[in-house]
């Protein structure tokens, strides 16, 4: 079963790894977008880390909700309302259980994703965060580990797309042959997932 | 259109949500020198983030919806993606902007010089909303 602490570590993970991995991001988001995905994730998810620490929720959709509400005052960018709705869906839908399983996270996540597809007006194939978010959370049921490994072969496999949402869908043609920084960092989030499971 | 609902102190408020803080400002400057003289309905720019640069503030927006709330409800106009979807986020809160508070459908310019001048004859949200979302029909070619 998960608890608030295995929500934190998942949170703590995420703002770790996005820390190490800004300046890949935000290279990525260099040549299609507007070269500011790295230092916004950063400042949301530092801020949520931050949060996190003074205020300890005492359950999973606690903890997902204050995370996504430090992610959408904080972000400044169009990632702050995204993953900030996918976290605070998916808190929403855990409702106040003390701990949940793997299978309840799952669909919690499920729902989460959903949210930030009509937020966003996405669906898999557009060259965004989905692309990783919807194979991760259609591989959740197996593991954790089966999940990390969906999401980052889904951010890989937007190389190729071209973009259909956000800034560089107005680059058309020449969004094609760009991993798309968004579905990268959502495997980043997938893989902190992995992590703080053990796995 | 513009359907009066009484007193002044009962004017839609209207925040102006840009990536930039001087195009929102300017916006809401402009809008309000077209409203004319006498009574200008509530208008207030939420651009750029805090500290400077270019995005979006969740807090500004809140802090500007508050401050043009008159209990008439309030329209939210933007610019570009993520001021759309910050705005989107914050009604999903429920408790984030005024009861009443509604992003309009509408060109940022445009739709705000409409939506001010309409605001200011003492129109309520649903006809401001029409006024400003009205903006899109107008062809410049």
């Amino acid at each position: 079963m998960l608890d608030a602490d295995f929500f934190r570590r998942w949170m703590t993970a995420t703002a770790a790894s996005v820390d190490r991995e800004a300046e890949r991001l935000t290279a990525l988001d260099s040549p299609i977008g507007d070269a500011d995905h790295g230092s916004n994730l950063q400042r949301g998810f530092r801020a949520v880390a931050a949060t996190l620490e003074k205020e300890a929720p005492q359950t999973p959709g606690a903890v997902l909700m204050l995370a996504g509400r430090q992610l959408i005052s904080t972000v400044g960018g169009a990632s702050g309302p995204l993953y900030g709705t996918l976290l605070r869906r998916t808190g929403k839908a855990l409702g106040d259980a003390a701990e949940v399983d793997a299978q309840g996270l799952a669909d919690a996540l499920r729902t989460g994703v959903d949210a930030v597809m009509q937020l966003g007006g996405a669906a898999p194939g557009d060259k965004t965060m989905i692309d990783a978010l919807v194979p991760a959370v259609d591989a959740l049921g197996e593991s954790f580990a089966a999940a990390r490994t969906a999401a980052e072969e889904g951010a890989l496999a937007t190389t190729p797309l071209q973009a259909r949402k956000g800034r560089a869908s107005y680059l058309g043609e020449r969004s094609i042959g760009h991993q798309d920084p968004g579905a990268t960092s959502s495997a980043l989030l997938i893989a902190a997932l992995a992590e703080a499971a053990g796995e | 259109m513009a359907s009066p609902t009484g007193g002044d102190e009962k004017l839609v408020g209207i925040v102006l949500v840009s990536h930039s803080a001087a195009v929102a400002a300017s916006v809401a400057e402009l809008a309000k020198g077209l409203a004319g003289g006498g009574t200008t309905a509530p208008v207030a720019p939420a651009g750029g983030i805090e500290g400077g640069g270019f995005g979006t503030s969740a807090e500004l927006i809140s802090a500007a919806a508050a401050a043009v709330d008159r209990g008439a409800g309030v329209a939210v106009l933007t610019d570009l993606g993520s001021a759309v979807l910050t705005v989107k986020a914050l009604l999903a809160e429920g408790d984030e902007l005024p009861a009443g508070t509604r992003l309009v459908d509408a060109p940022f310019v445009e739709g705000a010089v409409a939506a001010v001048v309409t605001a200011s004859t003492g129109a309520d949200l649903a006809a401001v909303e029409a006024a400003a979302a009205d903006a899109y029909s107008y062809r410049k070619v």
